[in-house]
């Protein structure tokens, strides 16, 4: 059978479009106007240090958050607390063991609406080679030219088996991971 | 010279008790100082920290109450017989020394503050004291050298303070030291 030229050339046209919407759907994130930082507590005095090396991607239509999907990948040799020591500190094996797992990675899978424009990421992260759970709180704001997801996590340091016992009494289990996130809108 | 002189010839219990507390914490939390900075990275490193701002917040604390009890409490005339340069020199000195008392523990917890670690008091959360300064690698710098150097002057000043009240003691038999210490109670006019 053959459709009229008028009609293939809307399939057509629509059949672009639609793929065009595809490739369009899953956006790199923009590291240099986005944040990942991790705040731990050490002597009961938070401290704060950023991730300066990572990379993402997010595939989010807003008008369906449950299919929403999101990769990011952390440099764990990154960790700049702006001390030498400390950061040397960081990178061994009782900790991020870097040499050996260069990357952390959270994939998320699925945004679930909590009002007033926030959402609960539910994702896995891998670190030090485990994965485990970790749900996230995410707030989603339109900038120009993109969208800005923010939130913090917060995750044990021991169920990734980063810290070495004798700094237990130092350092806390709880860690939060702040970041924010920023998403170039398509085109 | 004070037109009206102390009924006392001694300082008040408070005054001492003040001046030996802060000088203990100031010595100890020195010599912390001094041995935690070239310490590695450890647990212990940063237990040394926490008890040094610790102590240099109470410092603080107890500088300012030492202040307000000051000005509300003359301190007693000095003994009569001495020089006047002699006077002079020791009212120079206290001042500077009460200056220190208030700049040493200010400066640190500058520095704290600059280097991006806030003063939690005893470890407490509810007693995290505000950020002074934004987290920032060169004045976190220059206020660590103005930190010690403050510390270096505070120890030359310490010293002669030290030798000076030993030197009432030992030499001029006057009993100077006496009124800042809470035995050697003796009347220096008997």
């Amino acid at each position: 059978m053959t459709l009229p030229i008028p009609a293939a050339v809307a399939v057509a046209a629509m059949l672009l479009v639609a793929s065009g919407d595809l490739l369009a759907a899953e956006r790199a994130i923009d590291p240099a106007k986005s944040s990942i930082s991790a705040v731990f507590t050490q002597m009961g005095v938070p401290v704060e240090a950023p991730f300066t090396r990572f990379s993402g991607r997010v595939d989010h239509d807003p008008a369906k958050p449950a299919d929403a999907r999101a990769v990011l990948e952390i440099d764990t040799t990154s960790f700049d607390i702006g001390d030498d020591d400390y950061n040397a500190e960081v990178r061994k094996p009782e900790w991020f063991d870097s040499g050996r797992f260069p990357k952390a990675s959270f994939t998320a899978s699925g945004l679930k609406p909590a009002g007033n424009g926030s959402f609960e990421a539910a994702g896995k992260l891998s670190l030090k080679g485990r994965t485990a759970e970790l749900k996230a709180p995410v707030t989603i704001k339109a900038e120009a030219g993109g969208s800005r997801y923010s939130g913090v996590a917060t995750l044990s340091r021991k169920t990734f088996g980063i810290g070495d016992p004798a700094w237990d009494g130092t350092v806390e289990d709880p860690v939060k991971i702040k970041f924010q996130i920023f998403v170039p809108a398509a085109r | 010279m004070p037109t009206t002189s102390s009924t006392s010839s001694r300082y008040s219990g408070t005054a001492i008790a003040l001046h030996w507390l802060i000088a203990v914490l100031i010595l100890g939390g020195f010599l912390v100082g001094l041995y935690m900075t070239g310490l590695k990275l450890s647990p212990d490193k940063l237990k040394l920290y926490a008890w040094h701002k610790w102590s240099g917040m109470t410092v603080l604390a107890l500088a300012l109450l030492r202040i307000v009890w000051r000005s509300t409490h003359p301190a007693p005339s000095p003994l009569p017989g001495q020089p006047r340069w002699q006077l002079l020199a020791a009212q120079a000195a206290h001042l500077a020394l009460y200056l220190l008392i208030l700049a040493i523990p200010l400066s640190g917890w500058l520095y704290s503050s600059a280097s991006g670690y806030p003063v939690v008091y005893f470890g407490i959360k509810a007693l995290q004291l505000p950020d002074l300064v934004d987290k920032n690698k060169e004045l976190a710098k220059t206020l660590k050298e103005v930190h010690e150097l403050l510390n270096w002057t505070m120890a030359a000043l310490v010293t002669v303070h030290a030798a000076a009240a030993l030197k009432h003691q030992l030499i001029d038999r006057d009993g100077t030291l006496s009124r800042m210490l809470p035995w050697l109670r003796r009347d220096p006019a008997a």
